[in-house]
């Protein structure tokens, strides 16, 4: 199955929120929404719910949508069980399915130690993991989850990936949000936002396509307009392919092309 | 180089826990150390102990040659993980507030007059990044400092960073996004209260791999390896497998009969991380 969105429009309260988006969800992908603070992820997320009516455009969208709302998405004063249990029970599962997918879950997300535990008690990572589960237990066609490895470290991320992975093959679609650029390379494909508007959309490779000119590498602070710090050292993009000075060539990678398009779009160098 | 910190075999125990263990490092002038690991891991009460915030057990901490102390301290700029901001005063009067204690000059251009819990995630960082470094510190100790933050504003902050220390500053960023770890001249890694890892991004990357799978049989390929208790993610159209070789990759295919290709390839900082506090 594919799902879509096509030119998505969002006004709220007369200011702009989205505009120009398109998405094709194929079923066991994985899409990664990234922006900034006021970028629109969870205005997105929000209109992919069917919680915000869009201005305009269309969707296509499938019956069943789990969401995990930005902040984890349980309830701190309910155990792990319990959680888990309220969602089983909206979604009118039977006592011998929920407990079948309550054992799945423990297993996907190492909770079963703390299944008793009030979601309060949770390290950020355990919340997290249990918000996506609850996201995930009914086996939606598609579930949304909104920066579901902020403020996550290193370790519960993967087994977060783990967990989402696990979903993606057995044909959920994901949509998910982010602020981390290697997080959205992991994922098929990219929708990266700016203000709204789409600043690039595609899989790595295209997306990769999207950078005319070259990209350079300097030690000292280069004079071009298109200039960034990456490291210890300087990103100078130049449109037209010319070389700074004392500068060495390089194959952009996503980061390199997301804040190319950025400082075109906003025609400004970043401040050094 | 000047070593503006030294921390050695310091010890941190809270009654039975061991929350830092034995645990040393240094940061010299003009470099940027990265301070990573899981939570828990110890690096916030590292940065308590090194404050001078929390008494420690045993071991010894040197800021620019002295013990912690209130005048040593003028000379340090400290973003803490809530910010350390007022929340209910403007950032302009959270500034006024910093430069009475510190003594430092008034900072030019325009200063929001918003208070700061009616400010966007990002300003609130970079309200915080103002007030932390107005009086122009030697030392900067940022613990996650670009948090919650999208991938410009924190390109921005590591900007403001860099130039600090290229004037000269030293600073120590824990951040539990790898990626940020270019940004740093040197890493060090912690699990479980010890020092597991230290060195350049390339020095600890050097050598260690993980397997990526190419496969038209992805589903049946991620159960099979999941069964054998491997931990494995999605890679684009592939799968990656963590802390394994190819070898034992292969073998586990071609016993299910799934067609694909295993190859070993150079491991994310990421995956180092998670081989190392797994060992």
């Amino acid at each position: 199955m594919t799902w879509s969105v096509e030119k998505l429009r969002v006004e709220i309260e007369g200011r702009l929120a989205l505009c120009d988006v398109d998405l094709r969800l194929e079923s066991g992908t994985v899409t990664a929404v990234v922006g900034g603070d006021g970028a629109g992820k969870t205005t997105l997320c929000r209109v992919l719910t069917g919680l915000l009516r869009p201005t305009s455009g269309s969707l296509s969208l499938p019956a069943t949508i789990g969401y995990q709302p930005a902040g984890s998405g349980s309830w701190g004063d309910l155990t792990v069980r319990e959680n888990l249990r309220f969602v089983g029970d909206a979604h009118r599962f039977s006592n011998a399915h929920f407990s079948e997918r309550l054992g799945e879950m423990m297993e996907a997300t190492a909770l079963g130690p703390a299944i008793d535990r009030l979601a309060m008690h949770l390290s950020g990572g355990m919340r997290q993991k249990l918000g996506v589960a609850m996201a995930l237990l009914p086996r939606p066609e598609l579930a949304v989850l909104d920066e579901p490895t902020t403020g996550v470290d290193p370790v519960s991320r993967i087994e977060l990936w783990q967990l989402i992975t696990r979903s993606v093959t057995s044909g959920t679609t994901i949509v998910l949000t982010t602020t981390y650029l290697d997080e959205a390379a992991r994922a098929g494909t990219i929708l990266a936002l700016e203000a709204g508007s789409p600043l690039a959309y595609g899989t790595l490779t295209e997306i990769g396509r999207l950078l005319p000119g070259a990209l350079w590498s300097t030690d000292t602070q280069p004079s071009e307009p298109h200039r960034w710090r990456r490291g210890g050292a300087w990103r100078v993009w130049s449109p037209d392919g010319h070389s700074p000075p004392h500068a060495s060539r390089l194959e952009p990678d996503l980061n390199d092309v997301l804040t190319a398009l950025s400082l075109a779009t906003n025609r400004e160098g970043m401040k050094s | 180089m000047t070593k503006l910190v030294e921390v050695s075999e310091l010890v941190k125990r809270y009654s039975e826990q061991v929350a830092v263990d034995e645990a040393s490092l240094e940061i010299s002038e003009g470099e940027v150390v990265g301070l990573l690991g899981a939570n828990g891991a110890g690096k916030t009460t590292l940065i308590r102990c090194l404050l001078g915030l929390l008494d420690f057990d045993s071991g010894r901490v040197s800021l620019l040659g002295e013990s912690p102390n209130r005048n040593v301290l003028r000379r340090v700029g400290y973003v803490p993980q809530g910010l350390g901001l007022y929340s209910e005063l403007t950032v302009e009067e959270n500034l006024d507030f910093r430069r009475e204690i510190f003594g430092s000059p008034r900072i030019e251009g325009v200063v929001d007059d918003r208070r700061v819990d009616e400010l966007p995630h990002g300003l609130q960082r970079r309200a915080a990044f103002t007030a932390a470094l107005a009086h122009r510190p030697q030392i900067l100790i940022l613990d996650e400092p670009t948090s919650g933050v999208g991938p410009w504003t924190r390109a921005e902050l590591w900007d403001t960073i860099r130039a600090e220390v290229s004037n000269g500053a030293g600073a120590l960023v824990t951040t539990h996004h790898l990626d940020e770890a270019e940004y740093c001249d040197r890493l060090v890694l912690m699990a479980a209260g010890r020092v597991v890892k230290s060195g350049s991004l390339s020095e600890l990357i050097s050598g260690e791999t993980a397997v990526e799978v190419t496969t038209d049989r992805r589903d049946e390929a991620f159960a099979a390896l999941t069964e054998a208790a491997l931990l494995t993610v999605l890679s684009g159209s592939k799968l990656r497998v963590v802390s394994a070789d190819e070898q034992q990759v292969t073998r586990i295919l071609s016993a299910e009969g799934i067609a694909g290709h295993a190859a070993a390839v150079a491991a994310s900082l990421d995956e180092v991380f998670i081989a190392t506090s797994s060992r």
